[in-house]
């Protein structure tokens, strides 16, 4: 299993994907610095109405972190895609995988081990870039988040979900069908969660429940709501409820009952892409 | 001893297209066969079924006794894929190191050193490849094949893209593993070559085996030439069992005989029998 890690980790040497978001990561970085630097700045000359009572740094900490969230389940997204879209398809196509599943190694284990090697890496990404937006919130505008780990962990669980969808989908679809399924999957989960915010904004009763139905079908977007609700989990009054109205606020499905749901769900798509692996002709 | 390989009743469908109906085939230890036929006749499927890259329709295959596709059938076995790609990052004593740890070989650095000069590729040893030529990658390819000492081999075109001298050493290479009691499964399309290294051959037109023998069984005699004082003579429909007698009668008859050849039919022009004008 270790080979075969190994060899993905390579692979994705080779073809510059570690370059490719690492520069991505160092822009947005360097970009989310400077967007700090100033929006902090500002924040600080702002005065609330007497009988507004929001705690505006609060207020601009929360919003420019669960922005920095975005975009790191975002980059972690496009990292776990890049690693895993061609591991079956387009590597069989291509003939390299052959050679590999006719070995003892098993096709099993071949597939899960290309699946620990990417999620072992955007678990690192995405807690690197995490705690380096955070860093960057924290050193601007002296703002922390009510959670620290947990929001982090769920982002990293988010992404694992993410890789293995996009490694059964690389079982079944050919590399470039895989990686545009993936990212719509990934932007429907997103304005899902929009609809969701939006849906309670206005009680909408028929907004929430889709809005609910699309968080448990796909559960990365239900996590990644979680984790930005756990930012402010003890900010309360007008500035807790204007960051529940969104965008990067409030989860309506979230808790226990979600992240057992996530895990069981990570479970059932590994398990159907070893089935379906198992039967696929190459 | 169950044999190498042993296939029966074998049948493939693509939807309605029928790759392979019903093949029976068997190779046993030390044993070399050709796998004959034209495109598309079902022969890069049967290999597929073997080394269980394909699922068979109805049908068994099973490599040294084992289920096609099981683990103790890809511990026995060796493959060189028709279409097949190495990371063109790795050298190709990294190819054989990662084949190595794959079937669990502890063959080490000598076996490696030992398979690339096999294959006349000990000065490569460090070259990527993506900077070797074709037939440089297939023949790193059979190496790769010959990783753990398989029992059974199987080699879908392994010599399509080599020259001639690429094709003489794997030839050499094959009857080395005929010597060693490798069985060898070797799908060509290069008639003159299967021929050459072939104990038997199996003849694949439209998914059915249509004929199957040893090159010599396969063979039709075609007559006996005879050389004598007055010139060269041909006798049509003569066989090896008649040539002591028709030199005889011309001995009798007073005449020198300088030479006799029994002529048969070569693989190339069986095949052609056999599958008609078939290609695709």
């Amino acid at each position: 299993m270790i080979t075969i890690i190994r060899y993905g980790m390579q692979e994705a040497l080779r073809r510059k994907v570690f370059l490719v978001v690492l520069s991505l990561t160092i822009v947005f970085l360097g970009l989310f610095w400077v967007i700090n630097h100033f929006v902090f700045r500002d924040v600080a000359h702002i005065t609330p109405p007497e009988d507004v009572h929001v705690d505006s740094r609060t207020f601009a900490g929360a919003f420019m972190f669960g922005l920095g969230m975005f975009a790191t389940l975002f980059l972690g997204v496009v990292l776990a895609v890049f690693l895993t879209l061609g591991v079956v398809s387009g590597d069989a196509e291509r003939g390299l995988l052959q050679p590999l599943v006719v070995r003892p190694i098993g096709r099993a284990a071949l597939l899960g081990a290309r699946f620990l090697g990417a999620a072992a890496v955007c678990a690192a990404y995405v807690l690197a870039v995490y705690f380096g937006a955070m860093l960057i919130v924290g050193g601007t505008g002296h703002w922390w988040p009510d959670r620290i780990v947990t929001p982090g962990i769920e982002l990293v669980a988010a992404v694992v979900i993410v890789t293995a969808l996009s490694l059964l989908g690389s079982v079944v679809l050919s590399a470039t069908a895989n990686g545009i399924a993936v990212f719509m999957l990934f932007g429907a989960g997103l304005v899902a969660g929009l609809l969701g915010s939006i849906g309670h904004a206005l009680d909408s009763h028929a907004v929430k429940t889709s809005a609910a139905v699309a968080a448990w079908v796909l559960p990365f977007e239900a996590l990644y709501q979680d984790a930005l609700r756990q930012i402010t989990a003890s900010t309360s009054g007008v500035t807790g409820f204007l960051l529940q109205l969104g965008p990067f606020g409030g989860a309506y499905i979230h808790g226990w009952g979600i992240r057992l749901w996530a895990a069981a769900y990570l479970a059932l798509v590994a398990f159907g892409a070893a089935l379906v692996f198992a039967r696929r002709d190459l | 001893m169950p044999a190498a390989l042993a296939v029966s009743g074998l049948v493939k469908r693509y939807g309605a297209v029928e790759a392979l109906g019903g093949v029976d085939l068997e190779v046993r230890e030390g044993e070399l066969v050709g796998l004959l036929g034209p495109n598309g006749a079902g022969k890069s499927t049967l290999v597929k079924i073997a080394v269980g890259l394909v699922r068979p329709t109805a049908g068994q295959a099973a490599l040294a006794g084992a289920v096609a596709g099981s683990l103790a059938a890809r511990r026995a076995l060796g493959y060189l894929a028709e279409l097949f790609r190495f990371p063109g990052w790795y050298t190709a004593d990294e190819v054989l190191l990662l084949h190595q740890r794959l079937a669990g070989s502890d063959g080490g650095a000598e076996e490696r050193r030992r398979l690339l000069e096999l294959v006349a590729l000990a000065d490569a040893r460090d070259r990527r490849v993506e900077a070797m030529s074709k037939g440089m990658q297939q023949r790193l390819g059979i190496a790769q094949a010959l990783v753990g000492e398989p029992r059974v081999l199987l080699l879908d075109e392994p010599t399509s893209a080599l020259d001639p001298v690429g094709r003489r050493t794997v030839r050499l290479l094959l009857e080395e593993l005929r010597g060693r009691g490798v069985a060898v499964l070797l799908n060509s399309h290069l008639l003159s070559e299967v021929e050459l290294v072939c104990d038997r051959v199996a003849i694949l037109l439209d998914g059915k085996v249509v004929a199957a023998g040893t090159p010599a069984e396969l063979a039709r005699p075609r007559g006996v030439e005879i050389e004598t004082d007055a010139g060269l003579e041909t006798i049509a429909g003569a066989g090896r069992e008649d040539a002591p007698r028709l030199v005889a009668e011309r001995v009798a008859a007073g005449r020198q005989v300088y030479g006799v050849r029994v002529l048969t039919s070569t693989l190339e022009e069986v095949y052609l029998e056999k599958v008609g004008g078939a290609t695709s």
